[in-house]
């Protein structure tokens, strides 16, 4: 007799929009999964043509609260390769301070708030305040800390307001910068922490053979721009290739579009960037690696917590370091004349490489817009993930299967608002 | 004793970053969470309790078919219905699509036009059923967010204003953007809320807080059109 059994979640909690999962079995086996995508569309690569040009940073910010700066950086990058011109110096430091300042938050939002209390068998964080008030403090803390960085060099935490295309509209003061060291020492205690409370947990068993990819950054940690991206096969790629090797597909058993590089499943995000580039963490960040057992590669995807903590360690040493070496520019920012072509960009979102293409006419209006967010990216992967781990895990009950599935998906902090301008939605004609 | 008051957050069409406000509200967080019990927030909590709720906070504009009927099931198990953020009390951002052909939209972004269930407009949750508070913003204050859920919470009337930026300013001592530099502005036909923000950076407001109560229908475009934008 044939034995089929479905596990599903309608409403995945604590991930950024609105997704579910279907995993089908027959007999043990996975037959068929599914995250699906019921965020509604919005169309802002549509509604983005006839925008001018220095509109795009706010614009693309309003497609996800969790992470505007990532879209803030990636549209100005675009628009500025275009324009031949590039930010550097301190203007480009301060971009970076503030990219850190979103690592932070978003990064300690997702760690402690959305992902731990999968690990500490709560419900939410508000939960896990009464189990583990200290934690939860803290990352409460953290999270302050890393709004405060983005309050002060972008005004505000959600949808900066001082970021234009070719620089700010003002920069911060060096004593206003000073005023953030205390806290982000800190933060950077509390990080180095947070990799060993994160280190001790126990970790669901599985092991995937990743193909990793992030931004290339010239001998940086990749975070507010890059110049081409790497894979952990060893293959590189200049940004404007992009979509000469990411191609977005769609695929019989999924209402999702999914993206594969080279023909190939690929991960971005934390693991990717920590494999691939391990070597450039900050000091700190690399010895808290260690410290914590963490091997050069990671590829037990509920080991990803660990990496952004250390992650988190080196977005507050960064920052230090930024500031330590700021000194207020003479002019807030550099002139950008527009020209017809075409423009690309892109940086690392806490989740992962972010691209964007833009299309530009002679005045600077835009003619048309592609943006790729992280989370489209790893989309396949995260199926494969669930698929993997059901397939090594059939024997659990089925709750428990449920609630790991749940965390595997939460792996990837994956971001459904941003990618719904991407994904297919599910749609029940019937 | 008495029950705590339960709280729920519903999400439609957005970002996601006013109810991100709701967590970002660091030092009062655990504060709310001991006032209220948080009966529905899926973005912070998988625990989830059935309704009906004392307060139900929106985010998000209307723009499916689908969508346009689940906001009348939350409007029933709400006793308390906010609209939080410029989507739901607007349309937001995804509103522009108004501006162009539905068919056009929908094949820039997808591959199978086909498979996409979206309505030709975006709109706010008080254009389909009673909101008894909408909260201008995008994204909102926090702080205000605080004063609405206290002041519902207590059976008071909210203080939130419904003056325009330019008295932010003027408190702040923010010299005039418009005025001095000449630089575009909606200060004057916005909503309070942000405490000046662009103004204090050198930049010319944008409206993020949508129009200010009184603002007149022509006054924002009019402003707009007075700088060629």
């Amino acid at each position: 007799m044939t034995r089929t059994k479905t596990i599903r979640t309608d409403y995945l909690a604590r991930v950024e929009g609105e997704g579910g999962m279907t995993v089908r079995m027959r007999d043990g086996e996975v037959t068929d999964v599914k995250l699906r995508i019921y965020e509604p569309p919005r169309f802002f690569e549509g509604f983005l043509r006839g925008r001018d040009f220095r509109e795009a940073p706010d614009i693309t910010a309003r497609i996800c609260g969790i992470c505007p700066v990532a879209y803030q950086m990636s549209s100005c990058l675009a628009m500025e390769s275009l324009a031949g011109v590039e930010v550097d110096g301190q203007l480009r430091a301060l971009r970076r301070l503030l990219y850190c300042g979103e690592w932070i938050e978003s990064h300690t939002l997702h760690v402690f708030m959305l992902h731990a209390p999968d690990f500490l068998g709560a419900a939410s964080a508000v939960e896990l305040a009464q189990t583990n008030p200290e934690l939860v403090e803290t990352a409460l803390r953290l999270k302050k800390i890393g709004n405060e960085v983005m309050r002060v060099v972008g005004g505000r935490e959600v949808h900066p307001i001082n970021v234009r295309v070719g620089g700010w509209y003002s920069t911060p003061s060096r004593a206003a910068l000073d005023a953030l060291v205390p806290d982000l020492e800190w933060a950077l205690e509390a990080s180095l922490e947070a990799v060993r409370v994160a280190a001790g947990l126990d970790f669901p068993e599985l092991e995937q053979d990743y193909l990793f990819v992030a931004l290339d950054a010239d001998g940086e940690y990749p975070i507010d721009r890059g110049s081409a991206l790497v894979t952990s096969a060893g293959t590189a790629f200049p940004v404007p290739a992009f979509l000469d090797h990411v191609v977005e597909e769609h695929v019989e058993h999924s209402n999702a579009l999914h993206a594969r590089l080279d023909g190939q499943t690929y991960l971005v995000g934390p693991l990717a960037r920590y494999a691939i580039h391990r070597e450039l963490l900050s000091p700190l960040a690399r010895a808290a690696a260690d410290e914590a057992g963490l091997e050069p590669v990671v590829r037990n995807p509920f080991r990803s917590i660990v990496v952004r903590t250390v992650e988190l360690v080196h977005a507050c040493e960064e920052a230090l370091r930024l500031i330590r070496a700021y000194e207020q520019p003479a002019e807030p920012a550099l002139e950008v004349v527009p020209r017809a072509g075409t423009g690309h960009g892109a940086s690392e979102a806490p989740r992962g490489v972010l691209y964007h293409r833009y299309r530009l006419d002679d005045d600077g209006a835009i003619l048309d817009a592609k943006i790729v967010p992280p989370t489209s990216q790893n989309q396949r992967m995260i199926e494969a993930d669930v698929r993997a781990f059901v397939t090594a895990h059939a024997t659990l009950p089925d709750d428990e299967l449920r609630l790991r599935c749940e965390q595997a998906i939460r792996n990837y902090d994956p971001c459904i608002s941003c990618a719904t301008h991407f994904l297919r939605l599910e749609v029940d004609r019937g | 004793m008495t029950r705590k008051p339960t709280l729920a957050v519903w999400k439609f069409s957005s970002c996601d970053g006013c109810q991100l406000s709701l967590l970002d509200c660091e030092d009062e967080l655990l504060a709310v969470a001991g006032a209220v019990e948080i009966a529905y927030f899926l973005e912070a909590s998988s625990a989830v309790a059935r309704g009906p709720y004392d307060l139900s906070l929106v985010e998000g504009s209307i723009t499916t078919p689908h969508d346009a009927e689940r906001i009348h099931q939350v409007r029933r198990v709400s006793k308390t219905l906010v609209s939080i953020g410029a989507c739901a009390t607007t349309g937001g951002i995804q509103a522009l699509r108004s501006a162009h052909r539905l068919g056009d939209l929908v094949s820039a972004v997808y591959a199978r036009p086909e498979y996409i269930s979206t309505l030709r407009t975006s709109t706010a949750i008080a254009d389909h059923v009673p909101v008894d508070f909408e909260l201008q913003g995008c994204p909102i204050a926090k702080a205000q967010l605080l004063e609405v859920v206290g002041a519902l919470l207590a059976g008071r009337r909210a203080n939130v204003p419904t003056y325009s930026v330019c008295v932010e300013c003027k408190r702040a001592g923010v010299p005039c953007v418009l005025v001095s530099r000449g630089l575009p502005c909606l200060g004057p036909a916005t909503q309070a809320g942000c405490g000046a923000l662009c103004p204090s950076y050198g930049r010319g407001c944008f409206g993020c807080f949508g129009p200010k109560e009184q603002a007149s229908d022509v006054e924002a475009p009019s402003l707009a059109s007075a700088f060629g934008r």
